[in-house]
């Protein structure tokens, strides 16, 4: 098995200091059309990051990149201290992948899925087992060790494709969309489950389509679309440096006359998408006072968040 | 070293499935020719002199045993292949792990070569049970049905790395097995066939499998053994080489 160790010959393992995951300037074209055109990637130990974007926006390839599945045109990436795609597969001893689409093994029960997956990494049997007893507690599933994979709901399978990624101690996981087709308790227990991964000091990358996921989980995020770098930092930082603080949504019956005739004078900036009016502003007291005074209307209001970022910097288009 | 250690760990995980159907599987094994060496062997073979100067049902039995064979190792590398590659994404999260493409596709060939093993033995056990192969020789059908497993199975991977829909298979079992299984000299000489179908018959791996299995089952040795046998490792080995190619681009790109 490879080991950090053997990777820098006999100095010590890379400290805190180092960065688990860097990339620099990786491009990717399939048929003429670069689908990565350039994109820049540097994770701190310990950190959770996300990369955001919508369908097509180059999130999958980049990982497969990451992890040596698919050969950059340009650039270079050093994954825990291992060239890719060089050495993709000594680095890929030290990562743990949660796919976007589950890829279980059918024919196995949850017990034996860890098995055989663990089998991949060279570990030994006894290694094996002792990881299995504790992955199948971790990922609550000691109860149908011995079902098979057909029986179990949704966030059961998705918590053990999370176990299986876990099999071998990984200092860093790449989870592509973990959350996604999941009902709002299973996605809270996913949540908890990788805030703890975290506080254990695993790094993630994860990419998500859930604005809150990533406002809830990541310490700092980069979004991209049509293979580049949009905008990249802290959540709250990235909001305040993009976004009014705060955001005034007016919907339903009469939004439309409303916008047309208040919009420009109460906000900073605002948007009519279908029925709803967009308002954002520094200070939205006179806003919600004039609002108010029309109770036909309904209205929220909100703190500015992710999701209005992501829709500012990759617009409102339909993706196919 | 490290590639046979990935290898290792996937040819298991298929050996772990197939084990739990293995009581199934070996019994289907062993029933299905043996139904079929003693019905078309006495039924058909009543109607016979001898061919080639033995009992029909003893020429039958060498034929069987390579085309069982064949079947045995294109069923796995095309259906039971691409699903693992494909419908269950299997290789998929076998290459998040540190396992190369080319452990996961050496370990297919290698395990479609044993599963066809093991039918081929079958075969032959049912071969010595109805008292068809009595010489020693037959010890030798032993390593000719693992290769005629790693040939088929060679050839069968570049069909499954080709493939969009389990329906593309339907082309490699009509138009290239069943017409070589009547090629072969499975069922009746290469001989008895007009000169022109003999000339594609001697280029079929089939017919190098039969040339080698028949003799051997009946207790004499084959003519030019170690032709029959670079050719059916020729056969295998461009096979796997091409797979892995296709399968790369593919999958890797």
């Amino acid at each position: 098995m490879g080991s950090r160790l053997n990777a820098s010959g006999n100095q010590p393992a890379p400290t805190l200091s180092v960065a688990v995951l860097v990339a620099k300037g990786i491009r990717k074209s399939y048929e003429g059309r670069e689908v990565v055109a350039g994109i820049d990637l540097e994770l701190a130990r310990g950190e959770c990051f996300g990369l955001l974007g919508p369908n097509g926006a180059g999130k999958t390839t980049t990982l497969r990149m990451l992890l040596g599945l698919s050969h950059p045109d340009a650039g270079e990436i050093n994954l825990l201290g291992y060239p890719v795609p060089l050495a993709a597969r000594e680095a890929r001893s030290r990562v743990g992948v949660v796919p976007q689409i589950d890829n279980l093994d059918p024919d196995f029960t949850v017990r034996e899925n860890l098995l055989v997956y663990g089998r991949y990494f060279g570990l030994r049997e006894a290694q094996i087992a002792a990881r299995v007893s504790h992955l199948l507690e971790f990922a609550a599933l000691e109860s149908r060790a011995d079902s098979r994979i057909q029986s179990l709901s949704g966030g059961m399978k998705r918590r053990l494709v999370l176990a299986r990624a876990l099999v071998n101690d990984p200092d860093l996981l790449f989870l592509d969309e973990p959350t996604t087709g999941l009902d709002p308790q299973a996605r809270h227990q996913m949540w908890e489950q990788l805030r703890a991964l975290l506080k254990q000091g695993k790094t993630i990358l994860l990419t998500t389509h859930f604005m809150d996921e990533a406002e809830r989980l990541c310490d700092r995020l980069k979004i991209i679309d049509h293979g580049r770098t949009l905008a990249e930092g802290a959540p709250r930082a990235l909001i305040a440096a993009h976004i009014e603080p705060e955001v005034v949504e007016v919907y339903g019956e009469g939004a439309g006359e409303w916008f047309a005739a208040e919009a420009a004078e109460l906000c900073d900036r605002y948007e009519l998408h279908g029925e709803t009016a967009f308002c954002y502003l520094r200070d939205a007291s006179v806003a919600v006072e004039n609002l108010r005074a029309q109770p036909k209307l309904r209205f929220l209001h909100r703190r500015a968040n992710l999701e209005d970022l992501f829709l500012k910097l990759t617009g409102r288009e339909m993706r196919e | 070293m490290k590639l046979s250690r990935g290898s290792l760990a996937v040819w298991r995980r298929n050996y772990l499935v197939w084990r739990k159907l293995a009581a199934e599987s070996v019994l289907g094994n062993i029933i299905e020719p043996l139904f079929y060496l003693v019905g078309f062997g006495i039924g058909f073979g009543a109607m016979l002199p001898e061919v080639e100067g033995v009992k029909y049902i003893a020429y039958l039995a060498g034929g069987t045993i390579c085309y069982s064979t064949m079947l045995s190792a294109s069923f796995e590398a095309l259906y039971s292949g691409f699903a693992r590659m494909h419908v269950q994404r299997t290789w998929e999260g076998i290459l998040n792990a540190p396992v190369s493409l080319e452990d996961v596709v050496l370990a297919e060939w290698i395990w479609a070569a044993s599963k066809s093993f093991l039918s081929g033995m079958a075969v032959l056990l049912v071969a010595i049970a109805l008292g068809l192969a009595q010489s020693w020789t037959m010890i030798f059908i032993v390593p000719l049905a693992f290769l005629i497993g790693l040939s088929f199975a060679g050839m069968g991977l570049v069909m499954t790395a080709l493939a969009k829909s389990y329906d593309f298979f339907m082309y490699w079992f009509t138009l290239a097995l069943t017409p070589m299984m009547l090629l072969s000299g499975v069922f009746y000489p290469i001989t008895n066939m007009p000169g022109w179908l003999q000339a594609i018959a001697h280029a079929l791996p089939l017919a190098h499998a039969v040339a080698l299995g028949r003799p051997l089952l009946l207790g004499h040795w084959p003519e030019a053994p170690l032709f029959h046998t670079v050719v059916l490792a020729a056969y295998g080995v461009a096979g796997f080489l091409i797979a892995l190619k296709i399968f790369r681009r593919r999958l890797l790109s």
